[in-house]
């Protein structure tokens, strides 16, 4: 049984980090590091093979397996083991982060070749793939905070890995510190939403969480709330309103490092979060249609930014901010396996976009301004071939993986919700098209707008066998989710495959309703058409109009400067919330409530006694006369009190 | 034997500071202190080992009448919860022994001799099962530790030890009437004086409504200035910011956790009702402790003080623990001591050794050492993530099993003590991460900075057992937690219990 050896894909990870973080500096050679750091992930990407091949051989019911290694925390009612789940979902994730995973990991060979801190790179990768795989393996909320928190940390680590360096207007470390803090506010929602499943079901075991949830009589405030708490979780690890802020600045990572954790891997663990809690989500139809407006409004949100920005890796950022918003679009309608198809594809296309915009900045010299950039495709064809597919599987052009997934979010998101989502959800992708058009055109077609300096080169072969692979992925990956209305009723390998995991909530919503065929084509026609415009008005304008977007930009001056300064979201959080609370803790807190007035009362307290003490003391002068004459008074007042008493 | 180890335990580090008296040179004294506080560790070691997780009531106990026409006797033993403050004790002594080696270099057989007797002084208070024995080493612990400021502290060191030694002195005076009174109490009720803690834990709940708040508030008044619970706090940055190192390590480390201990041992098994009319009003000073802490500490410029205020934080995440009243609450309650223990120890110590170099604690000083210390800045990172409560190190068992407790909470009944004391996780994140950015990371552009030296093997010898700790709790926090589950469980069911009658709570 290679299931029961799950572990190993736990503790490989584990192992290459302490390998490499304890001696990789004496260890100096690059090749050794790479390959120690790689196999790390490498190991455990064949155990989940294995164990998909095994799982694929059990009956659909019986796919959840529970190793468990040892009892963590057991205090009171709360009893907490280290044990991974291995089910249709997690192994899934399974193979997206390691798979995926390893492929950035030999591509960093090459792209980290040179870097003084080779050794901490990889020790600091092959600890985020541990924290990660303890996410989504785990068999409780508290191991899957765990790898919550633990690769947060990673993601903090390795976007100040570069600490000295300069970013945008601050440091890379300020951008580091930012991620961490944002998540972290995240992560108080999703204690909340611990404690109050605690409270409700009396335990943090999955198993024992989700089949209450869906037998026992709890009303739907408490699990509004819970999902609620959860989801706010959800938004700072996912990026999405409000809490997105942190994503665009992580871009100060080194790019392999954007495309692992900030666009494949970590930041879908809200999705799969969400998703692995769906029965609770579906007992919350108030929270679940929260979610999908969210998810909308910030898939739309951030294409809107990314059509204007000139930096590649921002303009990639958004990008992924925005299809995070389609994942959530889909959970919110309640078609979580969509979503969980959205976020495989994703990681294909995605990664990919980002391995190229690094073999773009690698070859121009850490150039990522793309209005410096044109006609690369003659010095890079590789990197601008596999581009190019995963620019065309983003935008949903039909049979590459995009296109399958993105179109059954978009028709979920009509048949399970309305006419408005789906709008918005088309218009979206139509300016997903558009935008990453934009980029290719500007970067590798066209006049060459970069000097003499500058001698761009096609990457290694370390660096662009990864970007074939995951281009082959990206152009194939979406066959194994082909719509039923192409395959037949159960066709739909991933759907079928996965569906086990969502039947309770699946039950629970009963989503009713009555759709043709004839609808679910026409609107996906509508879409692809769209899409296709889409491109093709990218390429009109920034390969022959090239003054028609100066020209656009400079007519509607004030919505392009908003859109440039990303809705000023940074700048209100940073007045509104940042510096009041700094503020307000340093004069009132500190200087006024703590020095002044707490110690003042302290100190004053003393100080009272001891003037007092000053007077009192003038009692004791030490000349004899004064306390005769004091006595004598005192005999004289008691001999009258006496006198008077008697009369 | 068995029966004797605590007293050992106590009369060692007694033996060792008359020893030292008579030796004369630095390094021989430096190595007999060390000695000897390792011996009690090695005891406290046994006393783990011999431990029985299972039994209710006290081992290793001992009684010998000593003030016969009162009552009073020397009467010691260790439950739950307090063997584990035992074990701090005796194991962050000898690390901070070891700190000192060169950061004190003047008076070191005073220091040495003062060192040994705050321990026993410190022992003294976990072990104690009279009350009056309790409070003569409640006393006695604040004589060493006023000297070890005064002599070897900061620039304003005088100030900063006679407000410490005046504050803590104020409160245990009403510690003291209390403790009189309740010796009057029992005579009452046994027909006979008596301090003893094991008879008051039978008579003491018994006193009526109003004097019995009386009573728990003289004691709580006196534990909280310990603690320190806002807003009685503002001894605690003074002192800690010009102690020597050492100081603030067994501060932070321990004298802090004899104010929690306190309330733990004293306030809720002697006074139940009391204790839950209060519950309230105390959570919410310890939740003002968790967010105000972090706020002050959040904009300190001096790396010493924003620790110190970040201890005001997270001994209010202690205090709700206690006052929460669950088991999880508790038992998180009585880790997190240890967490705080460990991981505030471990900041203290990485502040002296940064200190010893540059002679600056100014974080704006700093800047980029990362790169010109990087042993160094990887343990501060290391005890900052261990402050912050990251899954996988101490703090966060400690945390989690405080605010999963208080929020399930019979006695506080409601979700919005959790809410504000869980946004402490946050602040957490900001002033830890803050200094760490504006320290390590970053340019070089304090020169003075550039050729700093690394952390020497001594220093790393006195970090990595804490390290250790650390990621065991972390981890298996199960070593730990077993020891306190029936104690902790002792005082749930015996306040909840007791009030169930008169203020109707429902035991869960």
């Amino acid at each position: 049984m290679i299931t029961s050896l799950i572990y190993l894909a736990v503790l490989f990870p584990l192992a290459g980090f302490l390998i490499n973080g304890i001696y990789g500096r004496k260890i100096r050679s690059e090749k050794i590091i790479g390959i120690i750091g790689s196999a790390a992930v490498g190991i455990p990407f064949l155990v989940s093979i294995g164990a998909f091949i095994e799982s694929l051989g059990l009956p659909p019911d019986n796919r959840e397996i529970i190793i468990s290694l040892f009892n963590w925390m057991n205090a009171g009612g709360l009893n907490v083991n280290i044990a991974y789940q291995i089910d249709q979902l997690s192994l899934i994730m399974a193979l997206v982060v390691t798979g995926v995973g390893f492929i950035i990991h030999v591509y960093s060979i090459g792209y980290m070749h040179g870097d003084k801190g080779f050794w901490r790179f990889f020790a600091y990768m092959n600890l985020f793939i541990f924290a990660m795989m303890n996410l989504i393996l785990a068999d409780n909320f508290v191991l899957l905070f765990l790898g919550w928190e633990g690769v947060g940390l990673c993601s903090y680590l390795l976007i100040g890995f570069w600490y000295d360096r300069k970013f945008e207007k601050s440091t890379t470390a300020d951008a580091a510190k930012k991620a961490f803090i944002v998540n972290r506010i995240g992560d108080f929602g999703f204690l909340l939403g611990m404690f109050l499943i605690y409270l409700t079901f009396g335990s943090l075991n999955f198993n024992d969480v989700f089949s209450r949830a869906s037998a026992f009589g709890v009303n739907e405030t408490t699990f509004s709330f819970i999902a609620l708490f959860l989801f706010i979780g959800a938004t700072g690890k996912s990026a999405q309103i409000p809490l997105f802020v942190w994503l665009p600045d992580a871009m100060a990572g080194p790019t392999p490092v954007s495309a692992l954790i900030h666009a494949a891997t970590m930041v879908t663990a809200g999705v799969y979060m969400v998703a692995r809690c769906s029965i609770i989500f579906a007992s919350a139809p108030v929270i679940l249609s929260l979610i999908a407006v969210i998810g909308l409004l910030t898939a739309l949100f951030a294409a809107s930014i990314g059509l204007v920005q000139n930096d590649i890796k921002k303009v990639l950022a958004y990008s992924t901010i925005s299809q995070l918003g389609y994942m959530f679009l889909a959970l919110g309608v309640g078609a979580f396996s969509a979503g969980i198809f959205h976020l495989m594809t994703h990681a294909f296309f995605k990664a990919l976009l980002f391995l190229g915009a690094g073999s773009v900045i690698h070859a121009m010299h850490e150039e990522q301004n793309i209005q410096n950039y044109g006609g690369l495709k003659k010095h890079m064809p590789k990197t601008a071939l596999t581009f190019l597919i995963a620019a065309l599987a983003i935008s949903g052009i039909p049979p590459l993986s995009g296109f399958f997934s993105k179109d059954e979010i978009l028709w979920y998101s009509f048949s399970q919700g309305n006419i408005y989502f789906w709008l918005i959800g088309v218009f979206t992708a139509l300016l997903t098209a558009f935008y990453m058009f934009r980029l290719y055109f500007l970067s590798f077609e066209g006049k060459e707008r970069f000097g003499n300096d500058k001698h761009p080169h096609e990457s290694p072969a370390v660096m662009t066998y990864p970007l074939i692979v995951l281009a082959v992925l990206s152009a194939v990956g979406g066959f194994v989710g082909v719509p039923e209305i192409f395959s037949g009723e159960h066709g739909n390998f991933f759907h079928s495959w996965i569906a086990p995991v969502f039947s309770a909530a699946e039950r629970k919503m009963s989503l009713y309703g009555f759709h043709t065929h004839f609808e679910e084509i026409l609107l996906m026609v509508i879409s692809v058409v769209g899409a296709a415009a889409s491109i093709y008005s990218a390429r009109y304008i920034y390969l022959h109009r090239i003054k028609l977007a100066d020209r656009l930009s400079s007519r509607f001056g004030r919505i392009y400067g908003i859109l440039l300064n990303k809705y000023y979201v940074d700048e209100v959080y940073d007045k509104v919330i940042v510096d009041p609370v700094v503020k307000v803790s340093d004069k009132l807190f500190w200087k006024i409530a703590d020095n002044w007035f707490i110690d003042g009362i302290v100190n004053g307290t003393a100080t009272v006694i001891t003037s007092l003490s000053q007077y009192i003391r003038k009692i004791q002068t030490g000349v004899a006369q004064s306390y005769a004459l004091i006595m004598m008074a005192g005999i004289a007042a008691a001999l009258l009190w006496i006198i008077i008493s008697n009369l | 034997m068995e029966n004797n180890l605590i007293t050992y335990l106590l009369a060692l580090p007694v033996a060792g500071s008359i020893i030292i008296l008579y030796l004369k040179k630095d390094n021989i004294i430096r190595y007999t202190g060390l000695i000897f506080s390792l011996a009690v560790f090695i005891i406290s070691l046994v006393m783990y080992f011999r431990f029985d997780p299972a039994i209710d009531g006290f081992q290793f106990y001992h009684k010998t009448s000593w003030i016969g026409n009162l009552n009073i006797s020397y009467q010691v033993g260790v439950d739950g919860l307090s063997l584990l403050l035992v074990m701090l004790t005796a194991f962050l002594t000898p690390l901070t022994l070891i700190s000192s080696w060169s950061a004190i270099n003047k008076k070191v057989k005073e220091f040495t001799f003062f060192m040994l007797l705050l321990e026993m002084g410190m022992l003294g208070v976990f072990v104690s099962l009279d009350l009056f024995l309790f409070y003569i080493f409640w006393e006695a612990m604040l004589i060493p530790m006023y000297f070890i400021i005064g002599i070897w502290g900061g620039e304003s060191r005088i100030y900063a030890s006679v407000k410490f030694f005046i504050y803590t002195m104020f409160g245990s005076l009403l510690m003291l009437v209390a403790i009189v009174w309740l010796g009057v109490y029992a005579s009452g009720v046994l027909g006979y004086f008596s301090t003893d803690y094991i008879e008051l834990n039978n008579v003491a709940p018994g006193i009526a409504g109003t004097m019995q708040n009386f009573m728990f508030l003289a004691f709580a008044f006196s534990f909280a200035i310990k603690v320190p619970l806002f807003p009685l706090h503002t001894w605690l940055p003074d002192a800690h910011v010009q102690a020597p190192t050492a100081g603030s390590v067994i501060l932070a480390g321990v004298l802090l956790k004899m104010g929690t201990y306190g309330l733990l041992r004293f306030c809720l098994p002697l006074f139940p009702s009391a204790s839950i009319y209060f519950a309230p009003a105390i959570s919410i000073l310890a939740i003002i402790g968790i967010i105000y802490g972090a706020l002050v500490a959040m904009v300190q410029t001096d790396m010493k003080k924003l620790v110190a205020y970040s201890s005001v934080a997270h001994l209010g995440f202690v205090v709700l623990g206690i006052f929460a009243m669950t088991q999880e609450s508790i038992q998180g309650a009585v880790i997190q001591m240890v967490n705080h223990g460990l991981s505030t120890g471990a900041l203290f110590l990485l502040v002296g050794i940064i200190y010893e170099r540059t002679h600056t604690r100014e974080i704006s000083k700093y800047g980029g050492i990362a790169k010109v210390v990087p042993v160094f800045s990887f343990a501060l990172l290391f005890a900052s993530l261990s402050s912050v409560g990251l899954p996988g190190l101490n703090g966060f068992v400690g945390e989690f099993l405080i605010l999963l407790g208080s929020f399930k909470s019979p006695v506080l009944n409601s979700w919005w003590y959790t809410v504000f004391a869980a946004s402490g996780v946050i602040f957490a994140a900001v002033y830890l991460l803050w200094m760490y950015q504006r320290v390590a990371f970053g340019e070089i552009k304090n020169p003075a900075m550039k050729d700093i030296k690394d952390m020497n093997k001594r220093e790393m010898l006195v970090l990595a057992p804490v390290f250790i700790f650390i990621v065991w709790i972390g981890v298996y926090p199960g070593t730990f937690l077993k020891v306190s589950e029936v104690s902790t469980k002792h005082v749930v069911n015996k306040v909840v219990n007791n009030s169930i009658n008169e203020v109707g709570i429902n035991a869960d």
